[in-house]
């Protein structure tokens, strides 16, 4: 995906959100870091300027709740989750660059969860790589990106100081 | 990065980058503490020993707050109800306690050294709540964390440390890591209460505390270890609260903005003045709520995977 790709798979994201919740009553963005922070951002974005309303907008580390923390050598340095809204009876749609096992999504969900308890979790993810290894499915997709396991996809965004792409290439 | 290290012993032995990172892993769990729900899964299934063979309320609290925060397990050992009183050595203590699978230790123990001694004996990984006078490294992390947290930088910061820097494992902590972070340190009490040499460490010494405070941004007031009364440190409780005392006449000698700290209990009326230990330049409570906070910080970092 080239960087016209990712802006026409937000604006179709940003669309299906708005259509799926009939409008943004109730709606917030919490982005899972890093990448789906940015992504959560551009979609706020999007949808701010469809709609015309305010969006509330989070930013998940999941780090804590990952199902491999204690199996790990070095522990990975923390970011920063902020949480600025009640979530009670909010529909959260989670953000994430790429999809693949799940564990991340999972994690993810226990985090938000204690955070309160949220009417609805939605998830969109930019790419959906497949190799699922638990039963998660994402309800907003910017394109289905068939691999193998021995492959790795990166989304690299502006935000991070590269141009907007996704590259595939073997590990 | 990552803490490449067994054991949290001593301020000495951290280097800027450790402390640096010690301080922004503190950051996240800050978060975690002021959530609803304080508690997150990352020690599911490791087990945190608090061994406090002497008293101690603040320190072995926030530690156990800190490892249930986290998912810990804990077990609190404290001397009066365990086998050392049947004389069982620290060492065999440790290594029964370790037969359990204990992950991490946290000591605090009235021997110098104590920490280190446990640490070369034991597979767990050992954390230093203060050895006799030697450090007490979570204290001075907490103090930097809360000095950081009201954004003063380290580098060219003024700090006053008031009182019996000698006996004071905290000070001693303290001055490494300030010393190290680029900090201007100076020590202010009576000539019988610093430790010989102590300028080697690259720290001023003042007998005058007014003249000690004059611009500092930071005043770090020691307890008076009134127990050590008698010994002929200082001739009476209350000529050392007028000749070391912090009072809000003195507080106006620092620059303005300066805060107090106090690592605790403090002895109102003697070291620090009530209306001093209750005023708003005063951060003494932040410091125990982000003793918590630094304390899962270091849990964290401690336990990865041996």
């Amino acid at each position: 995906m080239d960087a016209g790709d990712i802006a026409r798979a937000l604006t179709r994201i940003a669309h299906e959100i708005v259509e799926r919740n009939k409008g943004v009553k109730d709606l917030a963005l919490v982005g899972i870091r890093t990448g789906g922070v940015h992504l959560a951002h551009r979609l706020v974005k999007r949808i701010q300027s469809i709609e015309g309303a305010q969006i509330p907008i989070g930013e998940l580390d999941i780090t804590l709740y990952r199902d491999d923390l204690a199996l790990r050598k070095n522990q990975p340095v923390l970011r920063k989750t902020s949480v600025p809204f009640d979530m009670a009876d909010k529909v959260v749609v989670l953000v994430d660059d790429v999809l693949f096992t799940g564990r991340t999504i999972r994690a993810a969900m226990d985090g938000l969860m204690d955070f309160g308890r949220p009417g609805e979790i939605q998830l969109a993810v930019l790419v959906d790589r497949g190799h699922r290894q638990l039963p998660i499915k994402a309800n907003y997709i910017g394109k289905n990106l068939p691999t193998s396991r021995e492959e790795k996809i990166q989304v690299l965004l502006e935000e991070g100081g590269e141009d907007d792409r996704v590259v595939i290439f073997k590990a | 990065m990552s803490l490449k290290r067994k054991d949290l012993l001593s301020l000495a032995s951290l280097s800027v980058d450790e402390i640096a990172l010690i301080l922004e892993t503190a950051d996240s769990f800050k978060e975690v503490t002021g959530r609803e729900i304080k508690k997150v899964p990352a020690l599911r299934g490791k087990t945190v020993v608090n061994l406090f063979f002497e008293p101690s309320t603040r320190t072995r609290t926030s530690f156990e707050l800190a490892a249930k925060r986290l998912s810990a397990d804990v077990i609190n050992f404290s001397p009066s109800s365990s086998s050392v009183v049947k004389g069982e050595t620290l060492l065999d203590t440790a290594r029964n306690i370790e037969a359990m699978q204990a992950d991490i230790i946290v000591l605090r123990h009235s021997s110098a050294g104590a920490a280190e001694t446990l640490a070369r004996g034991v597979k767990s990984s050992v954390i230093n709540a203060g050895d006799g006078w030697h450090e007490h490294p979570t204290q001075a992390l907490l103090d930097l964390y809360t000095i950081r947290g009201r954004g003063m930088g380290f580098r060219g910061l003024r700090v006053a440390i008031v009182g019996d820097v000698a006996h004071s494992r905290v000070a001693r902590s303290n001055i490494y890591a300030l010393t190290k972070l680029g900090a201007e340190v100076r020590l202010v009490g009576p000539p019988t209460m610093m430790p010989w040499g102590v300028e080697k460490l690259g720290v001023k010494v003042y007998s005058d505390m007014d003249e000690g405070l004059r611009g500092v941004n930071v005043i770090m007031m020691l307890r008076l270890q009134l127990e050590r009364q008698g010994r002929a440190l200082f001739p009476t409780i209350r000529e050392y609260a007028r000749l070391y005392g912090l009072t809000a006449e003195r507080v106006k000698l620092a620059d303005t903005g300066a805060i107090v700290m106090h690592p605790g209990p403090i002895n109102r009326g003697v070291e620090i003045a009530p209306d001093v230990a209750d005023s708003l330049s005063s951060v003494i409570l932040d410091q125990v709520a982000n003793g918590v906070a630094v304390r899962m910080g270091i849990l964290y970092l401690m336990s990865e995977a041996g």
